[in-house]
């Protein structure tokens, strides 16, 4: 594990890339146990200083430190994505391996559901949600109901590897040694599709931090959480870009930029180190 | 031609499937909650004056009529499939007496136009330049595009119109940023007004594409990467069949199913894209209205709008997964 | 079909060879994989000094387990070599060229291709576009070649099917219409409409089943004689060869180890992997138990030293763990890379020499 990921990191320059950004996202978050202020908490700075010694990042026009109200929001903006990734996670597996194990009736009802929620415009129904529990949108609401809404397109990644485990010898040798379904499919095909939920996971966090954003800016979402999106909309309320106060936007949208890029880059690496297609067409000739 | 009747009937099915799936969420959720919307309306427009009772009471039982919220939840779970069976949401309350049907079909044309443009040009400008790229491996410009293709792609569509925003409103004012046309137009087959229209729609449909492009790019690269290994692309080459015709005829077309059918499955997340960027840029297309029927707590029209874009994008999938055989021989007679 | 046109008494008996140049020369040819992966440099030298005639009119078997370089070789004669796979020494000649193929340009290979050199292929299931009816590949194939109209085109091209007994509305299928056995002699009759000098098939019978596969060796044993072209035919199959091969080559991890006309082969093998390779074939009324090689063929990143077989050979002496034989005429026609075989099989000069593109050597095999 260790040398594929030192393997990785020296000969993979995307994989080096997403890690430092991810790297310094992760530092970026953990910095905020060590804040001088509380989160969210307003008036405890002077009103739009613009980046100095003092205030790295500047301050707002809500008396806030921009750098430090930036370490908690990209904390709880990751730990939402995290939970959804997750969340997700679970339910694409569950349907993916069933499906792709059992086949048959069970697999045709249940991808005939999973096709129905790929086509699913989230937005909508994400706003419909906010829209009837207004005050009482919570954070672990709104990560189910993305959970819930996040996982068909990996459900059938994971289908597609389970089904060709399926006619793997070691399956028949499982059945025959008298493992039961549930068993199999945990101990044995599990660790098999694992890599590939763990490239996925990567991609399903930035969708849903770009979902948390896009809903948090309009103010769909429990505003009094400091995350990536409040911060934009606390921005857009106090009508920043107008007033110059440029570093209240400039500095969570570049953040928010740079874990995006550096979870599809960690990604697009590892699914590239797991896929052997891909491997063979990356081995460079010589000549 | 039978096997093709047993595909139209399958995908139709598939498409009956969604909508049904679909709008009983819609249902649930606004229905199977404990938050009564009604009184939601009612404090929302009694926040600022005392009431009379008796008549708090007779709102509460009109906007019940108007929402379809009389009887048992089976009663009203009836009704609202009528409603959306004739797509008559009622009237809208933040624009009374106008229809929900008519604000929604009204908006319509420019969700439906901002989206297909963009959807176009990046799904033929990905597709065109992803081949090429998987074909040409060593061309140094389509690989620097590949770069930068994937460095824009996993930013999501809300932060990268706002850049869009914040470059050619701010920091390079050239373009409009917000509205459909110049508001003082009046609307017509004006060539003034068509290139206003033309204009104010540069920036939306800019930031769409600049996400847009970069998925289709690394997906057909990648299909073409896998397909030039394939037995009858190398077939062809052993057998001198020009380079051209092999990369047209022989990979691009055997890449292109996949991503029609890519397409169709992300139909709902390029429709996501599509109505945040409204948002952003204050395009009066369905994302727009959205977004103000829910400040105005206008019931109706938020779901309305909801059960009508599942429908539409569902649809839409549909129509291109019945153009799919058109292009496949396998489908159509397999 | 006339699957009795050709008797399988006749198969081995060397025919006159016609005057002329040889239809293929290949001389002391090595073509490696050359990889780099996450730092680690890696070197399969999956066709390791080859050098071997093909004469005009004539159907070169070549033999060998899967993985012993039988496909890479026809991927090199064919100048069809893109990376890894590197050409790292040797030459490569056909009658109807004046030059090594590696000496074109890439328009003049193009030229060659098909009119001059054509090839069935493994895999053939899948060499048809799936999307083009069977026309349009006959188009992409074959209409700069013949110099036709389209019409006068389309007549010769139905002409040339029912010559091989293919009615010319397979023309309008598709290929996943067709079935496995008729999608292979669409190929063949594909391969063969620009009657080209050299014809390579890999493992052109390999995923039919037998019935069918008879048929198929007929056909193009068929399309060959009548366009007179020689043809390099590559299949695991020793019956397969049995009944199409004049002439015989073994190959093993990389190496051609021995080559003989196909009746000798199969009556007085001389290399013990050859003699194992014959004795693994069933015979009429036999009851014993055959004996399989112990081992698995080598790895041809790493394969061993000397002989490449002794780790797996029941006749290893010394000699062999230390110095590649060479491959020796040791009766006419007849030649092999096995110490065990005659004193006078001597260590190769050049097998051994690794990366280094070798001065072009005296035809190997000479009796000193």
């Amino acid at each position: 594990m260790f040398r594929i990921l030192k393997d990785l990191l020296r000969y993979n320059r995307e994989f080096a890339l997403g890690a430092i950004l991810i790297l310094l996202v992760v530092a970026m978050s953990l910095a905020s146990f060590f804040s001088p202020y509380p989160s969210g908490l307003q008036y405890v700075a002077p009103f739009d200083v613009p980046p100095s010694w003092g205030h790295p990042f500047g301050t707002n026009s809500r008396g806030q430190d921009v750098f430090w109200e930036l370490t908690f929001a990209i904390r709880n903006s990751l730990l939402f994505g995290i939970t959804v990734a997750l969340l997700s996670r679970l339910i694409a597996l569950v349907v993916g391996l069933t499906s792709g194990y059992i086949g048959g009736v069970v697999d045709r009802i249940l991808m005939s559901i999973n096709d129905t929620f790929v086509v699913f415009p989230p937005f909508p129904i994400l706003v419909l949600v906010y829209f009837i529990f207004k005050d009482h949108m919570s954070w672990a609401l709104l990560a189910v109901a993305m959970a819930s809404l996040g996982w068909p397109y990996d459900a059938r990644l994971i289908r597609s590897v389970a089904l060709s485990l399926r006619t793997r010898e070691f399956t028949t040798q499982s059945i025959f040694s008298g493992m039961s379904t549930r068993q199999i499919l945990i101990e044995e095909h599990l660790p098999y599709v694992l890599p590939i939920v763990f490239a996925t996971t990567m991609n399903n966090i930035n969708w849903s931090i770009g979902l948390e954003v896009t809903l948090s800016v309009i103010g769909f979402t429990n505003i009094e959480t400091p995350t990536i999106g409040t911060m934009i909309y606390w921005a857009n309320q106090h009508t920043a870009l107008v007033a110059g106060v440029w570093w209240w936007i400039a500095f969570p949208v570049g953040l928010v930029i740079m874990t995006f890029i550096g979870l599809y880059l960690l990604s697009v690496s590892m699914n590239e180190y797991i896929d052997p297609r891909s491997r063979l067409s990356r081995m460079g000739g010589s000549a | 031609m039978a096997a093709y009747t047993l595909y139209v009937l399958r995908r139709f099915g598939q498409f009956v499937l969604v909508v049904f799936v679909g709008i009983n969420i819609a249902f649930f959720v606004t229905h199977a909650t404990p938050i009564d919307p009604i009184t939601a309306a009612i404090a929302a427009t009694t926040r600022f004056s005392q009431s009379d009772p008796q008549a708090v009471q007779m709102t509460r039982e009109a906007l019940r009529e108007l929402y379809g919220l009389q009887g048992s939840l089976w009663q009203q779970y009836v009704a609202f499939w009528m409603r959306v069976a004739v797509a008559d949401f009622g009237p809208s309350l933040s624009a009374f007496p106008t229809p929900v049907s008519t604000l929604i079909w009204r908006a319509l044309p420019w969700t439906f136009g901002l989206l297909s443009i963009a959807t176009l040009i990046s799904w033929g400008l990905g597709n065109l330049l992803g081949g090429l790229a998987g074909y040409y491996r060593r061309n140094v410009a389509l690989k620097l595009f590949g770069v930068v293709a994937s460095g824009l792609q996993p930013i999501p569509n809300y932060v990268m119109a706002f850049v869009v925003l914040v470059l050619f409103g701010y920091v390079w004012p050239i373009l409009p940023i917000t509205g459909s046309s110049q508001i003082n137009l009046p609307q017509g087959w004006t060539l003034a007004y068509f290139e206003s229209v033309f204009q104010h729609a540069l920036l939306p449909v800019l930031s769409l594409v600049l996400v847009g492009t970069g998925a289709w790019f690394i997906g057909m690269r990648a299909l073409v990467s896998n397909i030039v290994t394939e037995d009858y692309v190398t077939y062809a080459e052993l057998g001198g069949v020009d380079r051209r015709r092999i990369l047209i005829s022989y990979v691009m077309r055997n890449a292109l199913m996949p991503q029609v059918t890519g397409l169709a499955l992300s139909l709902g997340l390029i429709f996501n894209g599509a109505v945040i960027t409204e948002v952003v840029f204050g395009y009066p297309g369905l994302g727009n209205l959205l977004i103000r029927a829910v400040y105005a707590g206008d019931y109706s029209l938020v779901i309305g709008i909801a059960s009508m874009s599942i429908i539409a994008v569902a649809f839409a999938a549909l129509v291109i997964d019945l153009v799919l055989p058109l292009l496949d021989p396998r489908v159509r007679t397999a | 079909m006339h699957p009795s046109r050709r008797d399988n008494g006749s198969a081995g008996e060397p025919r006159p060879a016609p005057e002329g140049p040889p239809a293929l020369s290949v001389d002391n040819l090595r073509a490696y994989y050359l990889m780099h992966y996450f730092g680690v440099e890696r070197e399969v030298r999956a066709v390791d000094d080859i050098s071997l005639v093909v004469r005009r009119n004539e159907i070169y078997g070549l033999a060998g387990e899967s993985s012993c370089g039988k496909t890479t070789f026809l991927k090199t004669i064919a100048a069809a070599v893109r990376p890894p796979l590197t050409v790292v020494a040797g030459s490569v000649r056909y009658g109807f060229l004046d030059r090594d193929i590696y000496a074109l340009s890439p328009a003049e290979l193009s030229a060659i291709r098909w009119k001059h050199l054509s090839y069935i292929t493994q895999g053939s299931m899948n060499v048809l576009n799936p999307v083009r009816r069977v026309r349009q590949s006959f188009i992409d194939f074959a209409y700069r070649h013949m110099r036709l109209h389209r019409r006068a085109f389309f007549a010769a091209v139905e002409q040339h099917l029912r010559r091989l007994h293919l009615a010319a509305n397979v023309l309008d299928a598709y290929p996943h219409e067709l079935s496995g056995g008729m999608k292979q002699r669409v190929t063949i009759a594909l391969a063969t409409i620009c009657r080209p000098e050299f014809i390579i098939a890999d493992e052109p019978t390999t995923a039919l089943d037998v019935v069918v596969q008879k048929d198929v060796l007929a056909m193009i044993r068929e399309a060959q004689q009548q366009i007179g072209s020689s043809m390099l035919f590559v299949t695991h199959d020793m019956t397969v060869h049995a009944n199409i091969a004049d002439r015989l080559g073994i190959m093993y991890a990389g190496r051609l180890v021995e080559e003989a006309p196909t009746a000798e082969i199969f009556t007085k093998p001389m290399h013990p992997y050859t003699a194992h390779l014959v004795a693994s074939l069933p015979r009429i009324g036999e009851q014993s138990r055959k004996k399989s090689l112990s081992g698995a063929p080598p790895n041809l990143a790493a394969p061993p030293s000397g002989c490449r077989f002794h780790p797996r050979c029941p006749l290893t002496m010394d000699v062999c763990r230390e110095a590649s034989p060479a491959l020796t005429t040791l009766a006419p026609g007849h030649r092999v890379a096995c110490y065990a075989a005659s004193p006078l099989v001597k260590p190769s000069a050049t097998a051994e020499r690794a990366a280094v593109p070798t001065p072009r050597a005296e035809p190997v095999g000479l009796v000193q």
